[in-house]
Order: structure tokens, then sequence, then C-alpha cells
């Protein structure tokens, strides 16, 4: 039997840690060490409901569990063989306790391939994964492929690049490979920018042997001898776990000089980024590891023919390299069954915002929108009504109602005004005003713009003031025509691609929901009441009852009113911080 | 630059010195060598980018540029409790903002500013990626999750 907890960021800063080593000491107390592992794994995805911890084989499935539940979990299930079922999932629509994971609406509609060993292995040990066929993909291409039948495996299985831009990752590893040069680089793009999208951190901590051998075959295909993973300092867990890998690695001889016994040598250094959104841009990261600013320059020439120190540069996403192992494993003919037309295999997306189970998900490309978000993320928090899905982080665009049954994939989404991205979906309810969350993007791309190009440095803080105005309730119709119109200059001039896609939030809001734009700048109203300076918030008379909490939570004494009678707020006063709102247990404050 | 002059010991330049001989004084391990000294003095004063310079052979200029360009390194030296307000998109949409006003509120600080005792400092990053916790706030290597405009005073509590 096996007991998994998980080991993720989001678990960890809720003590999953103690989890462990309280239910190692309560089985090695029982004596049961020798038939019971408790193994921390990487990421389970659904962190909504973690720390979880899984029992293999039955799958059983507890969330939120406490370091305390330790010793029930080992007394109950483990040696009587009873679930636990104050800590099973419950079905959020009939409050039934759901036995195992297979039977959870969160993993039905899943396919996972890139995260097929996320919380099944230990990152931590080389051997589990090998004993899931691990490093088998590399002994394939290097004893029974030449280089050229690799590139050829991976362009038929048709696969596009993770990154957001979805170049076919086979055409690029040609590319490279057709450079002659003394030394070619693979590089592994781990600078994960995009605010509310974690998947590459979580395969880099759940899997990271899986990129480390993607990396290997990609050198051998394009004939790189160098590799190199350039990850956000923000993740220490994850490059805590890529250097236990390396060194594994290493010392099993599946990385370094003559793998499996040929003349094939390669062998992978980190570096890191330091905070800044545009390294994700592939010309900004080089510069970057060479020790200079961040700043991209134009293409062509691109890293496959001049990248890190003006060699051919290979550069692929976290998310890409997790799966090319498996490609070359069941081949191309399988992948490319998967998913849609165009766009082949499975997508990892990152659930967040108002949704009920927050989480990294994998689903075939095709699923549609309404699939993800009501099926396996269960729907809206707190039964709120769907307003809006933002794909694609900040280069992305906020998609509606009409959207939702859009088989996803690359196409698609363009054509619907947003874009794959890295895959963050972010879930928002009525309660987020549209015209905020464009001004909060804009306000990302304004800090984050490396200011070599005119048009994103000048353009995206100009389109940030607008918005702001129109926030403020000092917007008029023109601003409307301007921000569309100065949205597409920048698109279609600015240097790289965060410059080319930072007003889409701006025009997916515009066309999807100009009538909360008109709402703020012709009434001068913000329909979901988040603008500050276009609300005021009143008390109803029928509703209050007199209970003196609002008055008390007051930051500023704004409320004034008689214990049992109705209660007043004073606009002259009122700083409109939402505290008497939140505080009040009889819905009698409202926002107009 | 920086307006803090601080007077760099001798046994700090042998250390600086260390670290870029470590990375055999490479201009393109930079990066790498300024995270090591961030690490160790906590921030990267002018006085300590001078001695990468004189290591390294970058003019101080380029390394200066260098710093500022990236969110990560710091010229001013971060709280003994250092806090961070995640502003990633699922954090902002379920109420990051008003977390920080309280913060800004309760230290009397902006972002980017420590405390005038060198208890707190305030700053917002994007995304630590636990968006399942949202909204989530750091301090030091402590994460909160699910944080209300209401904790605020109860968290800082915990530091007095």
């Amino acid at each position: 039997m096996h007991i998994l907890v998980c080991g993720g960021t989001g678990c960890q800063s809720s003590q999953s840690d103690a989890i462990l080593s309280n239910l190692r000491d309560e089985i090695e107390a029982k004596g049961l060490s020798d038939k019971v592992q408790v193994i921390l794994t990487g990421c389970f995805g659904f962190c909504e409901k973690g720390p979880i911890v899984k029992i293999i084989p039955d799958n059983t499935f507890y969330t939120q569990v406490k370091p305390e539940d330790a010793q029930i979990i080992v007394e109950e299930h483990i040696i009587k063989g009873r679930k636990v079922d104050r800590l099973l999932y419950r079905n959020p629509e009939t409050k039934d306790a759901v036995g195992d994971s297979k039977h959870m609406g969160f993993f039905k509609k899943q396919l996972r391939i890139v995260l097929r060993n996320c919380g099944f292995i230990d990152p931590e040990n080389i051997d589990e994964y090998i004993a899931r066929d691990g490093y088998m993909a590399l002994g394939k291409v290097i004893s029974e492929m030449t280089p050229q039948q690799v590139i050829q495996e991976i362009k038929d299985s048709g696969q596009r690049g993770r990154g957001g831009a979805g170049f076919p990752t086979g055409l690029k590893w040609e590319i490279a490979s057709k450079n002659k040069s003394d030394e070619k680089y693979v590089v592994c793009n781990a600078d994960e920018g995009d605010p509310g999208a974690f998947m590459d951190r979580s395969v880099l901590e759940g899997d990271p042997h899986s990129v480390l051998e993607a990396m290997a075959i990609c050198g051998y295909a394009i004939g790189a001898s160098q590799g190199l993973i350039y990850i956000r300092a923000e993740y220490p867990l994850a490059i805590h776990r890529l250097k236990i890998a390396i060194d594994q690695a290493r010392e099993y001889g599946l990385l370094g000089n003559n793998i499996f016994g040929s003349d094939f040598s390669f062998d992978i250094k980190l570096r890191y980024g330091a905070g800044a959104f545009v390294c994700g841009e592939e010309t900004a990261l080089i510069h970057s590891m060479e020790g200079l600013r961040g700043e991209p320059t134009i293409k062509p020439p691109f890293p496959a023919e001049s990248g890190f120190k003006g060699k051919p540069t290979n550069v692929n996403n976290v998310e890409t390299l997790a799966a090319i192992p498996i490609i070359i494993l069941k081949g191309a003919n399988w992948y490319n069954k998967i998913g849609t037309e165009k766009s082949k295999g499975t997508k990892v997306f990152a659930l967040a915002g108002k949704i009920n189970n927050v989480g990294l998900i994998e689903v075939p490309m095709g699923t549609t929108l309404r699939e993800i978000i009501f099926e396996i993320g269960g729907g809206i928090r707190d039964g709120k009504k769907f307003k809006a899905v933002q794909t694609g982080g900040p280069s992305g665009g906020c998609l509606m109602e009409k959207h939702l049954d859009t088989p996803i994939d690359f196409d698609n989404l363009v054509a619907a005004g947003s874009m794959m991205g890295s895959g963050g979906m972010i879930v928002m309810d009525e309660d987020n005003c549209m015209v905020s969350v464009a001004k909060f993007f804009l306000e990302f791309t304004v800090e984050e713009s490396c200011g070599k190009c005119a048009p994103c440095r000048i353009g995206n803080k100009r389109l940030y003031e607008l918005l702001n105005q129109i926030t403020e309730g000092k917007g008029s119709m023109e601003d409307l025509d301007r921000l569309r119109n100065m949205s597409v200059v920048i698109k279609d001039s600015a240097l790289c691609g965060l410059g080319q896609t930072s007003p889409n939030p701006v025009l997916s809001t515009l066309d999807n929901f100009m009538d909360e734009y008109v709402a703020h700048v012709k009434d001068k109203k913000c329909p979901a009441g988040k603008c500050k300076n276009l609300m005021e918030y009143y008390i109803i008379p029928e509703n209050c009852v007199g209970c003196t909490a609002c008055a008390r939570v007051c930051p500023v004494n704004a409320i004034a009113g008689e214990r049992k009678e109705v209660h007043q707020i004073n606009h002259d006063v009122c700083i409109k911080c939402g505290a008497c709102k939140d505080k009040c247990k009889f819905d009698a404050i409202i926002i107009r | 630059m920086s307006n803090i002059k601080i007077e760099i010991r001798q046994e700090d330049v042998s250390k600086i010195k260390e670290i870029c001989a470590s990375y055999n004084r490479d201009p393109q391990e930079l990066i790498n060598i300024l995270h090591a000294c961030q690490e160790h003095f906590g921030y990267l004063p002018a006085e300590v980018q001078e001695v990468i310079s004189a290591e390294t052979g970058i003019p101080v200029a380029k390394i200066y540029g260098v710093v500022t360009f990236y969110s990560f390194f710091s010229m001013t030296p971060k709280g003994k409790h250092p806090i961070s307000i995640c502003m990633g998109t699922a954090c902002y949409v379920r109420g990051a903002e008003r977390v920080l006003e309280e913060f800004k509120k309760e230290l009397k600080l902006q972002v980017g500013q420590t405390t005038p005792d060198g208890k707190f400092s305030l700053s917002s990053l994007r995304c630590v990626g636990a968006c399942g916790l949202a909204p989530v706030v750091l301090i030091g290597d402590k994460t909160y999750g699910r944080v209300a405009p209401d904790d605020v005073k109860k968290i800082l509590k915990e530091y007095e």
C-alpha cells in the first residue's frame, strides 16, 4: 500500500510537510513500515481542497487533511480498512462523500499526459520515474533512431509549443538541426510569468525528470550537447527538485558523457530568472541568460540560427518538453489522434478565480470551456452567475457566455478574440468589473514593459491612463474609440510578443462587454459595483434591524443610528471600503 | 542611484570577491552573481555593485541597469519581516487589492517601503502559484491563504 501526500507549493503552504512526517511516525509506531510506504509526490491538481492525501491502490482521495488526522487515517483506513468519511471529498451538489478519485467530477473528464506522473511518483527519486518507463524514450532514440527520425516523429505528432504562440515543435527542431555549428544549445523556458498560471511549476516540482529526458532527446535530435533551464527565482521548490534530479541523472549516467554507452553527450545547467515577465519571450530570455537586461531583439535572426552566445539555440516551454518522452514511446500516431485537427494532444490549464474547484487540469484539445468550468471546475462559487473567463494571461482576452461551447484549441481561441497563452484560465462572476479587469492587465503590462520600443512603453501607458479615467467616471465616448484605435496601432507596431498582445484584454472587453464601458462613461455607473468613484453605499431601511454591526466596523465612523433603529451612511465621510457591507448579516447594505 | 550610503566592510568585500570567483568572474554569470550577493546581503547597494564591477570588468552602469531591470533585485534593504501580497490574477479577482490596502493602512506604508524601525517591508508580487489559497500573503517564508481584509490586524499581531 502507498500513502501519497501532495508536496506541491499550494499544499506545502498548508502544512503538508507535517502531515507527511506524522504519517511516517504513525506507520512506524504501528510497525507497518515494510507494508506501507508514505511518499511525498508532486501536485494532484486539486489545489482548492488541499492538502491532499491519496491512498493507493484503492484511490481514496482525502481532502483538507490536517497533521493531526494522520493517526485516524492509519488506524481506521490502513489497519481496519475503513475509509475516514469526514475527510472524503463531497459532491458539492448532493453532499455525498465520494470514495475514490475516479468518481470525482474534477478528474472524470481529464486526460493526463503531461501530468502523468504528477501526484503519482516521488519527484526526488529517479527510480520511481524509471519505474514509470522514465528514460526509456531517451534510450530508444539513442539506440534505434537517427536524429532525423526523431524530428520526423515529433513533426508527425503535430505537437505545437505550449508556451503561447503554438509554433510546431518538430519544425522548430528541424530548423535548429539544419543550422550547422560547433555548438548548439537546448533551452527550457521555465520562466512562467503569466499571473495565475502554474502548470510549469507543477511539472517541475512533480516530474522534473520528464523535462530533463526531453531536453536530452532534443539535444540528440538537433545536435546539441548543452542544455540550460531558465527558471524563475520565485520557484524555490522547483529549483530544489531540479537540482536533485540533475544530480541523480548524472549519477545514473543519463546525463553527462557518452549516454547509454553511445557517443552522444549531454548535460544540463540551471540559469535563474529575476522577475521580468518579458523574459518569457525567447530573445529576451537568451539575453537574460547572458547576464544582460532581458530586452527582446528583432526576429530574424531567430534563436534557431543565432541564439545563446550567437549559436543555434532551440527554446521550448516546460509543458511542451514534458510530453516529448511519451510521444516517442507511444508514437506520433497515438498522440495525433488526441485533440482537434490543428491542435493535437492535451493542454494543461490552471483553473482559478471565482470557481469551485481551483486547480491544475489537463484535457484533450477540443474540450469546451463549459465542460472545463462547469463539469471539471464545479461551476461558480457561492452560486453566483458566470460572467467571463480570461484565458491567455495578460496577452489574452476575456470570453463570455456565448463562447462557452467553443471547442478550445489554438485557432478557435484566437478567432474568439483571446489566445491559448500558457494556459491560465481565470473565471469571473457578476461581481467583477470588466473595465477594471482590463485596467488590471494593462497595469501589469505597463510595469513589465521593458521600455525598448515606443508603442509598448508609451502606448500601453496611455491605454492604462484612459482605462483609469473611465473607472473614475471621467471617460467619454470618444475615449472608447481612442482605446480601440490605439490598441490596434500597438498590436501592429510593437517589437515583441509582449507588446503585440498586450492590448488584447482591452480589445476583447470592448468587443464583449461594450455595455459595461458605456455604463461607466455615459451613466457614470459601475454595474459590478467595483469602481469606487462610481458607487455609493446605501442602507435599505426595510432590511436594517439596527444591530450596529456596520457602525462598529466602519473605519471612519460614517455610519450613524441608534440601536434597533435604521442606520444611515454619511456619504461625505464614507471612504467606500465596503467593510459595512461585508459585516451586515441582513443584506441591508447595497451599492448604487 | 540609491541615496543610502553604507560602509562596506573588508570581510564583505572578500565575500563578494569569493562569489565572483565561484562564477569564474564571467560577465555572462552576472545574474547568478547578483542572486548570490543579494542572498548574502539581503539587498544590492551601490557599493556591492561597484565591487562586482571591479571583479568582472562589467561597467557599474551596466550592472545598475541589470539590477534595476529585474524586479527580484532590490537596492533598498527589506524589513525583518518582508510582507509580500500576491497580486496575480487569481488573487486579484478574489480581492487581493483590498488586502493590500489594509496592509498599507495598518503599517502606514506604500508598496516598496520599509517601516522606520526596519521591522516590516511591503511589496506586491505576481503569482506565487498557490491560486487555490487566493488571496495569498507571504511574510518571510510563511504563507497565509484566503486572507480577508479583516485578518490583517490579527496576522500583524503575530509579529509583535
